[in-house]
């Protein structure tokens, strides 16, 4: 039996059956990493005491016969913005590279309280600002199917983990299509949850009203063991709702599925549009009920995203001022060279540009064109799909107009970059979770089906998944 | 086209070092993308039935008002990661 091939469930089963230990489980994933991370570069940090010290703990609970939780000895992974206690903490960025973070992410606690074993901290673009791992001030992560291409950002590492077998599952993070663009790119799940279902806290933010913490794992299933974990109510984060997931029995049969025609017309891939239509095409054949849709202010998101998203960053980022934590600049005279040089010196390339998009936008004389103006148009997003879930259950769309590009490719080219969030942004948008599912490949690259549903419809979107997967 | 003078003030505003060739190539890709949101200037925002409030999605999950327990520990973890400091308190360089 090759341990690194199991799920969270087949894992679970062969502890519990005691064909192996959690202490042998993680030691296998440790070896795998040391052996092929070097190719890979899924990881940043390995936190090896922990994870041998956790599998430990979990194998005196499973030694003493009581039941024991489905992540109890399961070895996982975490973007390197979720903070682990004791452990480093950087966010891809040279201005945390020697942050230990002081506490646990609510998410971590919730792990750690179900027995879980976390292998390390993964590579990300520089505070989750990118679509390729690209903007990473350490190193760029590979895609696994392809080490010549990117394994797609900003949760890359997470994805690349799971892809490569170096964690059984990961925790990521989606503010514009960071869990689901990285695992369409690398041919794993990913579940971007719903804005509130997942408590926020101890994630390093980016752009507060759009940051959730989410699952990346091998199956469906998997997926939904480790969103029921990590989601619900949390004092510390306001915005967390009191969200108890029940299991959907949907029944797939007349079931409304809706194609928005927006996602269907330029700048798709023809190779990924007739993957995702073949899949339409087998879903209807059983028995789904699949209509046009129309969610007209498309055109707009990336836009509206765009402004929104450096808005908030250039507050965030405020914080990251050389005085309280993370890199000081020693050699300056006075309080305010402290500020520009450090700053300047600590945050990379894409955090600069976004911090000067949002200071522009915000600032006195541009706030109405911009800040305001986007605000306005996230409604009209948000009532896109408002109406849309009128006439439909669930919609169906490609993660990503293309599949996973060659590293440098895109690299001088910021606005290109960011086209690669069409499909996936506007879900957040509109505060909507989504799913992205492995439904093909052209050649040896990953395609992705994404899988939206309403507000807290999670459970309906697993069940979907669920039924695709076994279809395919 | 953004001129170098305000994306010099932007850069001041954000507290932001930038350095000469640093400076252009931000110039030169902030009007690229400030060029692109013109896009929305079409969107037609006079239907929109509600106007924008994030407040909303939030409301009555506001915390009590409630002295917290303290945890020592992690005050005293966080003060370790102050770049200087002296004794409990943050150093910084003069003001002005």
């Amino acid at each position: 039996m090759n341990l690194l091939e199991l799920t969270i469930k087949e894992a679970h089963d062969g502890l519990k059956k005691k064909d192996f230990s959690s202490t042998e489980l993680t030691r296998a994933y440790l070896s795998e990493i040391k052996k092929n991370d070097k190719k890979i570069g899924a990881y940043l940090n390995l936190t090896e005491d922990l994870a041998l010290s956790q599998a430990k703990k979990a194998d005196e609970i499973i030694s003493s016969g009581k039941d024991f939780e489905f992540l109890a000895g399961i070895p996982c992974s975490v973007k390197d913005a979720i903070l682990v206690e004791g452990e480093k903490c950087t966010a891809g960025s040279k201005i945390l590279e020697n942050y230990v973070a002081p506490y646990d992410a609510t998410v971590i606690k919730k792990l750690k309280s179900k027995g879980a074993v976390i292998l390390g901290k993964t590579n990300l673009d520089e505070f989750a600002m990118g679509v390729s791992t690209e903007n990473s001030a350490f190193k760029v992560t590979k895609n696994p199917n392809d080490l010549n291409r990117v394994a797609g950002g900003s949760s890359g590492g997470s994805a690349a983990s799971v892809a490569s077998k170096e964690a059984c599952y990961s925790l990521g993070s989606d503010t514009g299509g960071s869990i689901r663009l990285p695992a369409s790119f690398c041919g794993v799940v990913g579940l971007n949850p719903t804005y509130g279902a997942v408590s926020r806290s101890g994630l390093v933010a980016m752009a507060s009203s759009l940051d959730q913490i989410g699952p990346i794992a091998k199956t469906v299933e998997d997926a939904e063991i480790i969103f029921k974990a990590i989601s619900g109510k949390d004092p510390l984060d306001a915005t967390s709702k009191d969200y108890n997931f029940e299991k959907s029995n949907l029944k797939i049969e007349g079931l409304k599925i809706g194609i928005p025609k927006e996602y269907f017309t330029d700048g798709i891939d023809p190779e990924v549009k007739k993957i995702i239509e073949n899949i339409i095409k087998k879903a209807k054949e059983r028995g789904v009920k699949i209509i046009e849709i129309s969610l007209p202010n498309t055109e707009y998101a990336i836009a509206c995203y765009y402004i929104i998203v450096p808005s908030e960053v250039s507050a965030n980022l405020a914080r990251f001022d050389g005085i309280k934590y993370g890199l000081s600049n020693k050699s300056s005279k006075d309080l305010f060279e402290v500020y520009l040089k450090s700053r300047g010196e600590g945050f990379g390339p894409e955090p600069k540009r976004r911090i000067l998009v949002g200071t522009y936008a915000l600032s006195s004389g541009y706030y109405d064109e911009y800040y305001k103006k986007a605000q306005e148009i996230r409604n009209l997003i948000r009532e896109d799909f408002i109406n849309a879930f009128k006439k439909v259950d669930l919609i169906f769309s490609p993660v990503s107009p293309i599949p996973a590009f060659k590293i440098g490719e895109k690299t001088n080219d910021p606005l290109s970059m960011y086209l690669m969030d069409i499909y996936t942004c506007p879900v957040k948008l509109a505060g909507i979770p989504a799913i992205s599912l492995p439904v093909g490949k052209i050649g040896n690259l990953p395609v992705g089906l994404q899988i939206i549903g309403n507000h807290f419809q999670e459970n309906n979107i697993l069940s979907m998944a669920s039924f695709i997967e076994k279809m395919l | 086209m953004i001129s170098k003078e305000e994306v010099k003030h932007i850069a001041k505003l954000a507290r932001l070092e930038l350095k000469e060739g640093e400076l252009e190539k931000m110039q030169k890709e902030l009007s690229a993308i400030l060029d692109y949101f013109d896009l929305l200037k079409k969107a037609n925002t006079s239907k929109l039935k509600r106007q924008p409030s994030f407040a909303k999605a939030t409301e009555g999950q506001a915390r009590k008002d409630e002295i917290a327990a303290k945890n020592h520990s992690l005050a005293e973890k966080i003060m370790n990661a102050f770049p200087d400091r002296k004794d409990d308190y943050i150093k910084v360089k003069a003001i002005l």
